[in-house]
């Protein structure tokens, strides 16, 4: 147990095992990607309201949920490079932020593209969208304060603590939709009790919701193998790698 | 000599403070002046109707005491982390969390508390009917807590920075947020007839969980900008 520990500390490691990881995830999500997409865009029924414009359901709630998550992993490799310093936890925090922000755009972007049809707006300030605004600038505050530090290890213990006071705020957008019951609908998947979705259009979504979290992981290994090679970029052991040897 | 308590140290830390803003009277004024002219800009911009300042003016009053909060809170550590003082006092035995506390409390008295009382003045200035008064009073009082301990976070991580002025409100303002909206709820609840307490309260239980947890994270915070 605590070897497996240690190693995760160890850039060459951890470098090696991200691209092992990386050679059967990635293919393997794309592929997911690209069925999931298919399904729900050809092959689900249009609801019944809704019609067709329903479907970028299929882009948005993976986005959003997997969006919130990225917070929580970025929250908790910092709390873990804050306890036990580990250098390999601040890279993995430094490389979420950025796959963070995008997918929060992305929840915004395609939920205003939604709202014009449904609502018959772009936007309205709505508890959850709002929210998600504010998530978006809690990581692009992350982003902004690393880039501030030109020490990077304070850079790195900066954002963690930031991130960590970040995720009081979490907890205010999950709940949000319960405190401001406004236009955006409640949660419609429950993990107890009946969900308000059927069951045709809730598999796809389960689907992409699943590819998006391997999505993220993907994105987030790839940024941590470049951030990890910039910064130990005079090691030997890079060295070799760049000279075409094997880790 | 010996070393005062913990108690006597921090009153001696909060007293240095308030003596400090006494003796620069400017810096206890500039954040008043500031809620004053901002509040002078709405009519400007909106136009002069009393009825649509009156429907405003929860939120005006409310974030222009969010910003004032904003801009001074970037000083509340700057001159003592300049002059080494800062250091010292991380060396020091006493409990860094109540030295942080005594900080955030003497910013508070001089700007917090300094704007709940005289926003009833501006408030009558935006039309704002009575009835809503107390509930700005009471809601600024326990809110502008919140964020001088909120703000006390981005001033921590900021404070070794050159450029830290700008960066501390993208850092600070999404924090700010459930208190603006719990705030300015509080005081268009008065002024419906609502009962503004439910929302107090909620400031309350915020003001609880910012005195338990911020200065942690200020003290975190102080420790990596001395540390670089």
């Amino acid at each position: 147990m605590w070897t497996f520990f240690h190693k995760l500390g160890s850039p060459p490691w951890l470098y090696g095992i991200s691209g092992s990881i990386l050679r059967y995830l990635l293919p393997v999500t794309l592929i997911g990607l690209a069925i999931g997409v298919t399904w729900g865009l050809l092959f689900t029924a249009p609801d019944f309201r809704q019609g067709n414009s329903y479907r970028i359901i299929y882009i948005h709630v993976p986005a959003a949920v997997v969006a919130l998550a990225g917070y929580y992993v970025m929250a908790i490799a910092g709390a873990v490079s804050l306890i036990w310093k580990m250098k390999m936890a601040d890279i993995a925090m430094k490389s979420c932020a950025p796959i963070g922000a995008a997918l929060t755009f992305i929840a915004l972007v395609t939920g205003a593209v939604w709202g014009k049809p449904t609502w018959g707006t772009w936007w309205v300030w709505d508890a959850r969208i709002t929210s998600m605004l504010i998530l978006l600038f809690l990581y692009l505050g992350v982003i902004a304060l690393y880039e501030a530090f030109d020490n990077k290890a304070a850079a790195a213990k900066a954002c963690a603590v930031l991130s960590l006071v970040g995720t009081v705020n979490i907890p205010i957008i999950y709940k949000s939709v319960d405190w401001w019951y406004s236009l955006h609908q409640p949660a419609s998947i429950k993990f107890t009790g009946e969900s308000t979705i059927h069951a045709s259009m809730l598999y796809p979504l389960l689907l992409m919701i699943v590819c998006f979290y391997a999505l993220f992981t993907c994105a987030l290994l790839m940024n941590m193998r470049g951030e990890i090679l910039n910064r130990e970029r005079r090691t030997s052991w890079v060295r070799k790698l760049a000279r075409g040897g094997d880790v | 000599m010996s070393a005062p308590g913990t108690a006597a140290f921090c009153l001696r830390l909060l007293r240095r403070q308030l003596v400090l803003a006494v003796r620069r009277p400017i810096d206890i004024g500039n954040p008043l002046l500031f809620f004053a002219m901002v509040v002078a800009l709405f009519p400007l911009g909106l136009g002069p109707a009393p009825d649509t300042l009156a429907e405003f003016a929860p939120g005006i009053l409310w974030i222009v005491a969010l910003l004032s909060n904003l801009l001074t809170s970037d000083g509340v550590f700057r001159s003592d982390f300049d002059d080494g003082s800062l250091e010292q006092l991380l060396l020091s035995p006493q409990p860094l969390y109540l030295s942080v506390l005594s900080y955030i409390c003497a910013h508070w008295l001089v700007t917090g508390l300094l704007l709940a009382l005289v926003s009833p003045v501006f408030a009558l200035m935006l039309n704002l009917p009575v009835a809503g008064i107390a509930a700005l009073f009471g809601s600024l009082l326990l809110g502008s807590a919140v964020l001088s301990l909120v703000g006390g976070i981005g001033a921590a991580l900021t404070v070794g920075l050159k450029r830290g002025g700008m960066l501390i409100s993208l850092l600070i303002l999404p924090l700010y947020m459930p208190v603006l909206i719990f705030g300015s709820a509080a005081v268009k609840a008065a002024v419906t007839g609502a009962p503004a307490g439910p929302y107090l309260a909620i400031l309350g239980a915020m003001l609880s969980l910012a005195v338990a947890l911020a200065p942690f994270a200020i003290s975190a915070g102080l420790r990596i900008s001395v540390d670089a």
